[in-house]
């Protein structure tokens, strides 16, 4: 069934009763050419890019629980390609490029909505160095643009920027970044893979690899043995738990990242803020909530829930920047768990067992990248070579000395 | 979170900083063969179990002291915490 708005009309004035369910809930079968590990967004899109792009079939995506019910879920939805390094801003650009076409593409409402961010500065060289990565940005195809602190308060004059340690000297803009609404990412390209025929398997975990031989003969999961010519994990936060499985140790840790939301309030916030000096970033839902969070709790977590010496200094940020917040109540607050790798970029590439792939290591960027890490994941999937926008993702750069550190911090993951 | 500190009691956890794996108190020895590998893996790959941790807090705010924790990653509770120092003396690290 295509939606548009001829059909909603339709459906309106017929009660609602023409409506499906947007997938099916296929048993799996015994074989597979592509299994996909984690239904989470990156899972799902590189289900739909193998079956739609590089014309794959006999796919099934395996998740532990429900699909959206992991980072895909559970993240501050910003969408930007404002990156410096040769290894990522050609990747995040292709990736917001896509972004700017997926609705019509999955046929899905996505709320993309490219309202802009702008990344405060608070010194002369915190200026400097947004000048160096703007400019990266532009000869990577990108956009970006110097604002000085009037162009800031005539987009926001309420932000704080005679703040006496912290003064706001003005911001980067990327006007073509935004938000997206999350779940329906992961619905969306859900949806639009079933309709290719992609299994997503639901309530299915991954509890192991055959492996015979120095190659991949399948999955053991909770509903059973699937075999599979080719295996995908793209798990997130769980990366170094599945892949030990195959008897691997990651150069990740996994840690946890809290995000907030405050009560609805009418519109204030047209568009992303980051507060430069310290870590914290906030947009305003299309139900008003303030969606805002700052640095992951630092040490290593598989709870989804962190501690308040964070909460306190998120709002703390969030106050300094913004005092009008003051009274506005918070709502609610969860976290999710980050697959943190050791100089802070991902990894896409093969395993040394023989059709056994790797996809994780996001830390809390992951969300902007999930179209183009579907793509070049489905592409490294069905050709076995790294699609040119992820050249650099490799498993063996710690070895080779070819790390990709976007913000210098060395191999300490909890401060990237 | 509450560390309870060997020398100072239940201490916040805002007043630790903190650094990793406790393997990171077993460095390498730069003259065996594979040394590179090992540095390799020593400053790179990690368990990163969902589970039981042992890992290093330094008690910035605090006495300074560098403290090994174990501590369960899915449950945050923390059964026990030791001076890195007695540990490392212990494993025979310090002469
Ligand atoms: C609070 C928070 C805020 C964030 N904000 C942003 C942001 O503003 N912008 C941005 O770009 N990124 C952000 N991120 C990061 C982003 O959400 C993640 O990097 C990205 O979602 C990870 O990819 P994914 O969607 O595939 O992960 P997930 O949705 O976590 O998918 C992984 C899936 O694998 C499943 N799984 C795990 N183990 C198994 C198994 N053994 N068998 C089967 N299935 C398994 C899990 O159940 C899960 O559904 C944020 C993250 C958090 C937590």
């Amino acid at each position: 069934m295509r939606y548009s708005g001829f059909r909603v009309i339709k459906e309106a004035l017929t009660g609602h009763r023409g409506w499906g369910p947007a997938w099916r809930d296929p048993d799996p079968q015994p074989e597979y050419d592509y299994v996909i590990i984690g239904g989470g967004g990156h899972g799902l899109a590189t289900a739909y890019y193998l079956a739609k792009e590089y014309k794959q079939s006999r796919i099934a995506v395996l998740e532990k629980g429900w699909i959206g019910g992991g980072n895909v879920g559970r993240n501050t939805t910003i969408v930007r390609s404002n990156y410096m390094l040769d290894g990522n801003e050609p990747f995040y650009e292709f990736s917001l490029k896509l972004w700017e076409t997926l609705e019509q593409d999955l046929n899905y409402n996505a709320m993309m909505s490219q309202r802009g961010i702008i990344n405060l500065m608070h010194s002369d060289a915190q200026r400097d160095a947004y000048i160096r990565r703007g400019n990266a940005m532009i000869l990577n195809g990108a956009d970006a643009q110097l604002l000085d602190q009037k162009q800031v308060l005539e987009k926001y004059p309420f932000l704080n920027v005679k703040n006496a340690r912290f003064p706001v000297m003005g911001g980067l803009l990327q006007a073509r970044a935004g938000t997206a609404r999350h779940d329906a990412v992961a619905w969306g390209y859900a949806r639009a893979a079933d309709q290719r025929g992609v299994d997503i398997i639901q309530n299915c975990e991954v509890t192991g690899f055959r492996i015979d031989g120095g190659k991949i003969l399948g999955v053991e999961t909770s509903r059973g043995y699937i075999g599979a010519k080719k295996v995908g994990s793209c798990v997130a936060g769980s990366s170094s738990k599945v892949m030990a499985y195959a008897g691997m140790r990651l150069p990740i840790e996994s840690h946890v990242l809290q995000a907030f939301v405050s009560e609805g309030l009418k519109p204030v916030l047209p568009g992303v803020i980051t507060f430069g000096a310290g870590h914290f970033y906030v947009s305003q839902s299309d139900k008003g909530g303030l969606v805002f969070g700052g640095n992951i709790d630092g040490y290593n977590s598989y709870a989804s829930r962190g501690n308040l010496p964070m909460v306190e200094d998120v709002m703390e940020e969030a106050i300094a920047m913004f005092p009008m917040l003051g009274r506005a109540r918070l709502l609610r607050s969860w976290g999710g768990i980050m697959d943190m790798s050791m100089d802070g970029t991902p990894i896409i590439d093969k395993t040394h067992i023989d059709g056994l792939y790797f996809n994780g290591g996001w830390c809390y960027g992951g969300f902007k990248a999930t179209p183009a890490s579907g793509l070049v994941y489905a592409h490294l999937l069905a050709t076995d070579t790294p699609h040119d926008t992820a050249t650099a993702f490799r498993l063996d750069r710690f070895h080779t000395g070819h790390m990709v550190d976007e913000k210098g911090m060395g191999n300490q993951p909890n401060l990237h | 979170m509450i560390i309870n500190h060997p020398l100072l009691g239940p201490r916040d956890l805002s007043e630790f900083v903190y650094l990793g794996d406790a393997c990171l108190l077993n460095r390498p020895d730069w003259q065996a063969d594979d040394a590179l590998d090992q540095f390799i893996d020593y400053g790179h790959t990690r368990d990163n179990p969902a589970g039981l941790h042992r890992e290093l807090w330094y008690h910035e705010q605090g006495d300074r002291s560098w403290l090994v924790v174990t501590r369960n990653t899915v449950t945050h509770e923390i059964t026990s915490v030791e001076l890195a120092r007695n540990v490392a003396r212990a494993e025979g690290r310090s002469k």
